[in-house]
């Protein structure tokens, strides 16, 4: 009895220092050559992987980083100018830093500005919906309010609003890195800068159609009138394709084109109004310049 | 025993309660949109500007590249505008916006009734008649039929197929033409057999059709006997099995041949055309009309008034309906083409096309879908597909993207019949999911082999 326990333990001893010497000389063999910055480097993100950054995910991203020997083209935008900051300091590169960014949803096709001109009763998907016909609105570039993006985002910064049948951003859990706006298959989801204290002005349309018809589909609509492009005077705004354009880089929210805007397609967000403080989430506009718009146009038709 | 395809297969209700209306003329609008995109392909580039007369047969729109056609005015009149206009789907497409005057056509088409039985001996001259009067296939695909009846050199088809099957349950235009125009369908089949130097024409129709069996009989004896040029053709009477008039499935249970994988008719030396094709095709080359009217299917239970009518191009829809007496309030859905796979209409001012085979109007009881439930691996959707796919897995694979996997498992040979869909005891929307990876897949496959070329 006791034989057989020995000469198992010795069998196996024996066994064991014989693999272990042929797995040290297999690793010796065919060890892979691998710069130690990437594992440091990876050590510093974020770990979502979440392809924000273009890349499969953190370890690729530190790879690119490693071997583009700059950080020019590389820019993790969910740990934002924190993060690359650290991933410099590994690599005793330089970075320049990065304005926040914010997913923006520019389609303001309200259950009520936005007539329904039929029924979907197909799956919930605007990629499939998007593939069978314009959707159940007059408005062909639409939100299709199926929740594709929601179903993208991974940091659950996005849901839909069931008054308005439109996504919703959330300032706070948004990282944007994008996922959205690639999910999107009618391309109203932008990456905008964040802007000063969250601040920002866009115009919250993407209907390429001529006025009337964009008008006659929602009520909301960019009519591509120009108004607010004459109204701005830095520049910012093009009108292209019956529909304007803010650019974030040239405009200094002084909000004329706001107040400018016949349909109040042009959204301003966190700004302070005088009437009862803002909500801090990306909510629809508060009463006041909604009314302000409406009693301008009133004036004009008169 | 007759023949039908080997695998896959559902028996959807038949439902032709509109086969017993004859073909009614439908009186020309005050105003037609012809679309410049009728056909598979490049759209037709618009050659008439606002102002300009045109007569009935006139070309408006000219082929823009290989795979594309010429589109004619079908009513004589003033061009009022060219421009975007809103197709059945919502989705902007060219179209040439048409005043109606007096019916004056062009000169040099025949329009008496006379059926012209002789086969011209010149096969450049019926494909140009083909090419040039815009004949697409109208089996629903609307490829350019001259395109189809010009094989690549190194293929030789030896069989033609004339497709009567009409497996789509409520669609008649088919059973229609067959009962009144069968002579010319015959003659249709004759001359592309001519072009394609085949010997055999096969004219495959389902078994619930025995008056246009009996009548395409008729027709093709009494031309076999009369005249040269029309031996070789036989009427085929085929089971009743949706969906035969795919064009894989027909080639299968008629020649018992198996188009393979991305693979094409032709290859296994089979073209298929569909009958009202062919009559297209002895309007064409034998009266010189271009393709400017075709016959359109109005039904549906809740729809009081059915119909077969011979509608001009370019007709609104909202036009023929409003004739037939305007859209029962008990629809809920209009669908043009068939129930499995027509497209929901969302517009219903846009105008026909050359391939619209039929309104249909469903109710919400019809057309409602159920709500979905999980998949309890029945295996019914794959015993249903006519590809041998395994649509469950597809789905899986789909909602997950793994394309590789998908493409492996032949998602690109999905046929979109939508047996998978209506077989699926747990209401699962296979179809809708399997058609977004097939597009995804065939887009992916063009881009690996597209820069080798």
């Amino acid at each position: 009895m006791t034989t057989t326990i020995i000469w198992t333990i010795v069998a196996i001893t024996v066994l064991g220092v014989l693999l272990a010497v042929v797995l040290y000389l297999v690793a010796t063999k065919f060890k892979v050559e691998e710069d130690p910055r990437i594992d440091e480097v990876e050590k510093v993100m974020p770990g979502a992987n979440c392809g924000g950054c273009g890349f499969a995910g953190c370890r690729a991203f530190a790879q690119s980083c490693v071997e583009a020997g700059n950080l020019d083209n590389n820019f993790c935008p969910v740990g934002g100018n924190d993060v690359m900051k650290k991933v410099a300091a590994v690599l005793g590169l330089e970075v320049k830093e990065k304005a926040p960014m914010i997913a923006v949803v520019r389609c303001n096709g309200t259950c009520a500005n936005r007539p329904r001109t039929n029924d979907y009763d197909g799956v919930r998907s605007c990629k499939v919906k998007a593939a069978l016909y314009s959707g159940d609105t007059g408005c062909l570039h639409g939100c299709l309010g199926c929740g594709d993006c929601v179903a993208a985002c991974q940091f659950g910064a996005i849901s839909m609003d069931p008054a308005t049948g439109l996504p919703v951003v959330d300032e706070e859990k948004c990282t944007a890195c994008g996922a959205c706006v690639r999910a999107c298959p009618k391309r109203i989801i932008e990456l905008r800068n964040k802007g000063p204290k969250n601040r920002r002005v866009f115009v919250s349309c993407v209907n390429m159609e001529k006025g009337a018809a964009a008008r006659k589909a929602c009520s909301a609509a960019c009519i591509g009138c120009g108004k607010c492009a004459k109204a701005c005077p830095f520049d910012a705004i093009t009108v292209e394709h019956n529909v304007a354009y803010i650019d974030f880089n040239k405009c200094r929210l002084c909000r004329k084109c706001v107040a400018e805007c016949p349909t109040g397609a042009i959204h301003d967000v966190n700004f302070p109004t005088p009437a009862p403080k803002p909500e801090p989430k990306e909510a629809p506009k508060p009463a006041a310049p909604a009314a302000e718009v409406k009693s301008t146009t009133d004036k004009k038709e008169e | 025993m007759k023949k039908t395809f080997s695998i896959g297969g559902v028996h959807p209700d038949d439902k032709k309660i509109s086969a017993g209306c004859a073909i009614e003329v439908l009186p020309t609008p005050k105003k037609v949109y012809i679309s410049m995109a009728q056909h598979l392909g490049g759209p037709a580039k618009a050659t008439v500007a606002a102002g300009d007369k045109v007569k009935t047969g006139q070309v408006i729109g000219e082929p823009t590249g290989f795979i594309s056609a010429f589109v004619h005015s079908s009513v004589t009149g003033t061009v009022k505008s060219v421009g975007l206009r809103k197709d059945l789907a919502g989705i902007p497409v060219i179209h040439v916006e048409i005043d109606v005057e007096d019916d004056e056509w062009m000169d040099g088409i025949d329009t008496t009734d006379t059926i012209v039985r002789e086969i011209p001996q010149d096969t450049k001259f019926i494909l140009d008649r083909i090419r040039n009067n815009g004949v697409v296939g109208l089996g629903g695909a609307t490829f350019p039929t001259n395109v189809k009846l010009c094989p690549p050199p190194d293929k030789k088809a030896d069989i033609l197929i004339l497709n009567g099957a009409e497996c789509e349950p409520y669609l008649t235009s088919d059973y229609r033409i067959m009962l009144e125009k069968s002579e010319q369908i015959v003659i249709g089949a004759a001359l592309m057999k001519h072009v394609l130097g085949v010997e055999r024409v096969v004219i495959g129709i389902e078994e619930n059709k025995p008056e246009a069996i009996a009548k395409m009989k008729e027709a093709v004896a009494s031309l076999a006997a009369g005249t040269a040029g029309y031996s070789g053709i036989e009427v085929m009477t085929l089971k009743k099995k949706y969906p035969q008039g795919g064009e894989k499935q027909l080639i299968d249970a008629v020649t018992h041949r198996q188009v393979k994988s991305m693979g094409l008719p032709i290859d296994v030396g089979v073209v298929v055309q569909n009958v009202a094709t062919s009559l297209a095709v002895y309007e064409a080359v034998q009266k010189n009309k271009p393709l400017i009217d075709n016959t359109i299917t109005v039904t549906g239970e809740c729809f009081p008034k059915q119909s077969n009518l011979l509608v001009r191009v370019g007709t609104p829809l909202s036009y023929i309906v409003d004739w037939l007496g305007g859209i029962p309030e008990t629809a809920a859905k209009a669908v043009s083409g068939g129930p499995m796979m027509g497209k929901a209409i969302a517009n219903m001012d846009a105008a026909t096309l050359k391939g619209t085979s039929s309104i249909l109007f469903l109710t919400e009881e019809q057309t409602k879908r159920k709500p979905e439930t999980n998949c309890i691996r029945c295996g019914k959707c794959a015993e249903a597909c006519p590809m041998g796919l395994e649509p469950f897995l597809l789905n899986k694979l789909a909602k997950n993207r793994m394309y590789d996997e998908l493409e492996e498992n032949a998602v690109q040979d999905c046929i979109e019949c939508g047996c998978c869909l209506y077989s699926c005891p747990a209401n699962i929307p296979l179809l809708d999911i399997i058609r977004i990876a097939k597009g995804d897949v065939i887009r992916i496959i063009r881009s690996r082999t597209a820069p080798k070329k």
